[in-house]
């Protein structure tokens, strides 16, 4: 059972979307309820995982691996740790929430729940891959019903927005893709084996100046998904012209997939370059939390605030990751998880009232909570948990991703926290013009409080926004292990290659090991 | 009981969890009883714990209770768990005891509002914060108990939201507050950089090996920590959220802006006492601001005609005062001071709001007057906390603030007392200002307010007599010769907190004469009479002479009038040139540049494309022909080169 379990839950939606194909188009109900319980079948299952991992070891759990393509070296190997549990679990999480808030899709019901379900396969895909092969297979499925979903059920502008959200992710990605063919080789001209196992290349030690360019390819390919500034421009407009559910989708789990990727890959393969771009990849995630806090203070249209916010906050992640420590990584990957949950949730409450008015500027708002208390609660806790209140989910990572960068680099730290002051500005300055203020636009008068379908999504959010905020050791003691190991095979392969004082000598050695390295000259 | 803590804690989760589920089906009446009796029997847990406190011996004074581990990553721990010493026990008397009367006194205050439910989770989810905060026993703990009380603060200032301007200054509130949080976090993290803990007694108890005395790293720490005060505690530069606070109800007024929340960064101060002792660049510092600040916001109480923003600049004042007596190390009068001030300042933030409630809400003393004959259990207990702000023997404030004069003379220097001694004088001559004009004279009141004009109820009155008895003999405890509050709290402060009591008890005062701790007791009470003399002369003798004095020095009545203009200098600094840059970079620099090069990519593309494109005519010829001519150019090509 342990062996498949992963392969089982990963291919539940798509066994859902094949039974989607069977029912009428015209019989909405069914098509809803039929992709609402598999996606709920799917998170069920995904909770066996989280009862029964180990989480004193840091070994890949639930290991199932078996011969694809014998003569390339490509396995169906997938298996999870503790570095990506919490990330699969998000997703299985996020999935039945996300199609609880598209009941009011009209058009084309069906293969739009077939779109969500077979994104949920890509993107569970990705993240027990643990064949570089599977992996971008797995990676580029993705792509594709998210462009659908922007595409066909987006806004006005939908249409550019899809273009330009898939043809910016694959440019990185094609880049990785060179990336990955040359590790191939280079670990085939090491060892031997021609493999494009995950586990047997991380243990390989690349050479310095391959690893710098290495890393740049897979940079690109995971800085334009995080997105880091300079690459977010992709992102407000995806998230403006995307329907609710994808944009939930997309802050919640496709944004993870840059952050997963440094820390998956580049970390433990290309730690040496990994150092060296600390300070580029810090400054850019610093520019990033202040620059996307100060736009998203001045937006007019919610959505693009709350997209702004997000690459401030995915400027934290990654500032946290690159302080190469156990509070930072640790912060990084629990911050990944808050920023699911809170960022998802406020798409959703964006979503709840864009339903009701057909509109996202906040200057046609104000004073809903006259019409809207119950709402008004529940979009403040959220709201909350997103500036990092102690108490809620998102103070317990921000304050580990400070602690962690504060212990190598004190100025970081400090313009990080400036972070946490212009979060209060932009979120509660957006949440007193919605919310408070007189009631004035004649519009809102007949506006509903929460329904009970909105209750089921948000409520299950809003207590994991308290369960992380206030016991978040289960969670961190999943991680724990998994980023000790993480930490140690860089510090070891560092040792290796640098040390301090016969720096050069150790790399000439080992470029005399790759005279005719393919990617060199 | 001091096994058992948590029990403070719990009774006000309960309320605020009742009120804010199930507030709407509750009747008024039993909302109100559910929030006053939890915070009642919190405020009987906290008697309990006071009582099973002062049996154990001096030194065993400190309990910790550790309720579970809230963060664990590699070397970095923190626990939830709760520590019990004299200071926090009587924190928890203050915020429970005032909160219980403030609560009683809601009822009946907020007995009309639609928000009442509401109302009374928040004011119990501001009582549970602010426990957390003050019984915390590291820092992080601390800090969750210190955004609490920010987000209550944050809720019940812009309790009334549809008003633009509550919902403003409570958006304010929290912002200024974020400033002040932001360098908590930062000495948060220098500390436990620096210690490897974050918990109180072993950082406090490592101190002295781990720190250099006066050396870059403590100073840096209690800086640091001073900006977390700087905000919660209205203090200069920070301070301008807190009149802006008066939008909120008044009793909220008494409890979060005067007699608790605010009074925290004081409390956070003297509870690193030990740290803040061993950097004197960040003592002076301290001092420094909380003098500047007690006579800055004086002045400006001076000329306000609103009597709830008088009241506001000056607890920002008395504030100033308590962070003057920490500043020069004299942290029992800072503790003795902040609660005194507890008590007579929400006896006057408590009567201001029966008098405005009994005047249909109006704020403006330019239209009161005369009540005295109308609401006489208000105006006298009104009396007894103006005398006990000014500082009239025997009532509290006067031992508390002469000790601090006291001190911050001996400690400090002569330029400190001077300072307190025209805040002092300003202070009793803006308060009697405030008497006079609201209970004395003519009534200056419109038609049909004065007609509905009445002594408030019972549930109003009762607390205000409670506290005006508690700011009677508040004083008593820090009494000369036999100060119980300074044996109380010695453990706490150790050797360093009180000057003036040991001197005395040993007849000196710290290398002074007794005799100069008596006279300047006389001077501090002819100060606070001389400025009721003035405040007599000024409203009651002359009336005429305010407007003469006004005329006469215009630009400085304009100015302070104003409030220096210091928002609006802050708006044209700060606020508007963030606000600008973040449309220039939203507008011109993000969707110019950096999506303009993403998108000009593109466009490169496609114009490449366009030329291409022109070659693929889809005629057989043209291909034959740019065949042949390639392969003209790939011969010439390998004979020439």
């Amino acid at each position: 059972m342990n062996a498949i379990i992963l392969t089982i839950i990963t291919f539940t939606p798509l066994i859902g979307t094949l039974r989607l194909l069977l029912i009428n188009g015209n019989n909405e109900d069914k098509i809803k309820k039929s992709a609402l319980i598999n996606s709920i079948v799917t998170f069920f299952l995904s909770l066996h995982l989280f009862f029964n991992f180990d989480a004193s070891s840091f070994e890949y759990q639930f290991v199932q691996n078996i011969p694809w393509i014998e003569s390339f070296g490509i396995n169906y190997h997938v298996g999870i740790d503790g570095i990506s549990i919490l990330l699969f679990l998000l997703t299985t999480f996020l999935t039945p929430i996300c199609i609880l808030a598209s009941w009011s899709i009209k058009e084309r019901i069906k293969e739009y729940m077939i779109a969500l379900l077979f994104l949920e396969v890509g993107m569970l895909g990705v993240f027990i891959s643990l064949d570089f092969f599977l992996f971008y297979v797995f990676w580029e499925v993705m792509l594709i019903p998210m462009y659908l979903l922007i595409g066909v059920w987006g806004g006005p502008r939908r249409i550019y927005a899809a273009m330009k959200f898939f043809i910016y992710t694959m440019a990185g990605s094609v880049l990785m893709l060179l990336a990955i063919i040359g590790l191939y080789y280079l670990n085939g001209k090491v060892t031997g084996e021609y493999t494009f196992d995950i586990t047997k290349l991380s243990d390989l030690n690349i050479p310095l100046n391959i690893q710098f360019w290495m890393f740049l390819a897979f940079f690109f390919a995971f800085a334009i998904k995080v997105p880091m500034f300079p690459f977010h421009t992709w992102l407000p407009d995806a998230h403006v012209e995307a329907p609710t559910a994808g944009s939930v989708i997309l802050a919640g789990v496709l944004l993870k997939m840059g952050t997963y990727g440094f820390l998956r890959f580049c970390l433990p393969m290309f730690p040496d370059a990994c150092h060296q771009f600390v300070p580029i990849v810090s400054w850019l995630a610093i520019i990033g939390i202040i620059y996307g806090a100060l736009v998203a203070m001045v937006q007019d249209d919610l959505k693009k605030l709350v997209a702004y916010s997000s690459v401030s906050h995915l400027g934290f992640v990654m500032l946290g990751m690159f302080a190469f420590n156990q509070q930072g990584i640790e912060g990084s990957l629990l911050q990944m998880i808050n920023h699911g949950i809170s960022t998802g949730a406020l798409f959703l409450a964006v979503g709840m009232i864009y339903e009701r008015r057909h509109t996202r500027l906040i200057s046609e708002f104000g004073g809903i909570t006259k019409k809207m208390p119950i709402f008004c609660g529940l979009f403040l806790v959220i709201a909350l948990s997103s500036i990092g209140l102690p108490g809620l989910n998102g103070f317990v990572g921000e304050f580990l991703i400070l602690l962690g960068v504060f212990k190598v680099n004190i100025l970081y730290a400090v313009l990080a926290a400036t972070g946490v002051i212009l979060a209060a500005c932009y979120m509660l300055w957006m949440f007193q013009r919605v919310m408070f203020n007189k009631l004035d636009n004649p519009e809102n008068e007949n506006l509903k409080d929460v329904s009970k379908r909105e209750y089921a999504y948000l409520i299950p959010l809003i207590i994991l926004v308290f369960w992380l905020g206030i016991y978040p050791k289960p969670f961190l003691n999943v991680l724990e292990p998994s980023v000790n190991h993480l930490i140690e095979q860089m510090n070891n392969k560092t040792k290796s290659v640098i040390k301090e004082d016969n720096k050069k000598e150790v790399i000439s050695v080992n470029e005399d090991h790759f005279p005719e390295f393919p990617l060199v000259n | 009981m001091l096994n058992h803590v948590w029990l403070v804690l719990l009774f006000p989760a309960i309320g605020a969890a009742i009120n804010m589920l199930f507030g709407k089906r509750l009747t008024k009446k039993t909302s109100g009883f559910i929030a006053c009796s939890l915070i009642g029997l919190s405020f009987f847990c906290a008697i309990l714990i006071f009582l099973s406190l002062i049996k154990l011996a001096p030194e065993n004074r400190l309990i910790e209770d550790n309720l579970f581990t809230w963060i664990n990553a590699g070397d970095f721990m923190a626990f939830a768990s709760l520590q019990i010493d004299p200071l926090s026990t009587i924190m928890i008397l203050v915020v429970t005891g005032v909160g219980f009367l403030i609560h009683v006194y809601s009822i009946a205050y907020m007995h009309d509002d639609e928000g009442f439910s509401r109302y009374f989770s928040y004011l119990n989810l501001f009582s549970l914060s602010m426990l957390i905060l003050v019984l915390a026993d590291n820092f992080l703990l601390m800090f969750v108990g210190w955004e609490g009380v920010g987000l209550c603060s944050y809720l019940l200032i812009g309790f009334w939201y549809e008003k633009k301007s509550a919902a403003d200054a409570g958006k304010k509130a929290f912002v200024v507050n974020r400033v002040g949080d932001f360098g908590f976090i930062l000495a948060i993290l220098l500390i436990f950089v620096t210690f490897g803990t974050i918990n109180f007694s072993e950082v406090f108890n490592s101190a002295h090996d781990a720190l250099i005395p006066s050396g870059t790293i403590v100073t840096m720490i209690t800086l640091l920590l001073f900006v977390g005060a700087v905000g919660k505690s209205a203090q200069l530069p920070l301070y301008t959220w807190l009149p802006d606070a008066m939008e909120g109800p008044t009793p909220v007024s008494a409890l979060i802006h005067a007699a608790t929340m605010v009074t925290a960064g004081v409390y956070m101060v003297s509870r690193c006492s030990t740290l803040f002792m061993m950097a004197p660049v960040s003592m002076t510092v301290v001092a420094v601001v909380g003098a500047a600040t007690a006579l800055f916001a004086a002045i400006i109480g001076l000329l306000q005609n609103d009597i709830k923003r008088v009241l506001a600049y000056s607890t920002v004042s008395q504030l100033g005062y308590m962070f003057l007596a920490c500043g020069v190390g004299a942290h029992v009068a800072a503790v003795f001071h902040l609660m005194t001030h507890a008590f007579f300042k929400a006896l006057l933030f408590l009567g201001s709001g029966s008098v405005i409630h009994a005047l249909s809400g109006e704020q403006d003393m330019r239209k009161m007057g005369g009540l005295k004959s109308y609401m006489p259990k208000t105006y006298l207990t009104f009396m007894i906390g103006t005398l006990a702000i000014a500082g009239i023997p025997p009532f509290a404030g006067f031992f508390s603030k002469d000790e601090i004069l006291f001190e911050a003379l001996v400690k400090g220097n002569k330029l400190y007392w001077v300072i307190g001694a025209v805040a002092a004088f300003m202070t009793a001559f803006y308060m009697f200002r405030l008497v006079f004009m609201t209970f004395f004279g003519k009534s200056r009141m419109d038609k049909h307010v004065e007609e509905h004009v009445h002594e408030s109820p019972m549930k109003m009155v009762f607390p205000l007599l409670m506290l005006a008895f508690l700011s009677i003999v508040g004083g008593f405890v820090g009494l000369p010769k036999l100060s119980v509050i300074s044996t109380f709290l010695e453990p706490v402060f150790g050797g360093h907190g009180h000057e003036l009591s040991h001197a005395i008890a040993e007849g000196s005062a710290g290398g002074h004469d007794m005799s100069l701790v008596y006279k300047m007791m006389g001077i501090s009470t002819g100060i606070a009479i001389a400025g009721i003399l003035l405040a007599f002369l000024m409203y009651i003798v002359s009336p005429k002479l305010p407007g003469k004095v006004a005329n006469r020095f215009k630009l400085f009545y304009k100015i302070i009038y104003n409030k220096f203009y210091v928002d609006e200098i802050y708006d044209i600094f700060i606020v508007n040139p963030i606000k600008k840059f973040s449309v220039f970079l939203w507008k011109i620099f993000d969707a110019r540049l950096v999506d303009g090069i993403v998108n000009g990519t593109a466009k490169a593309v496609e114009i490449d494309a366009s030329i291409l494109k022109i070659i693929q005519t889809g005629f057989v010829r043209n291909y034959a022909f740019l065949m042949v001519f390639g392969g003209i150019l790939i011969i010439l090509f390998t004979i020439f080169f």
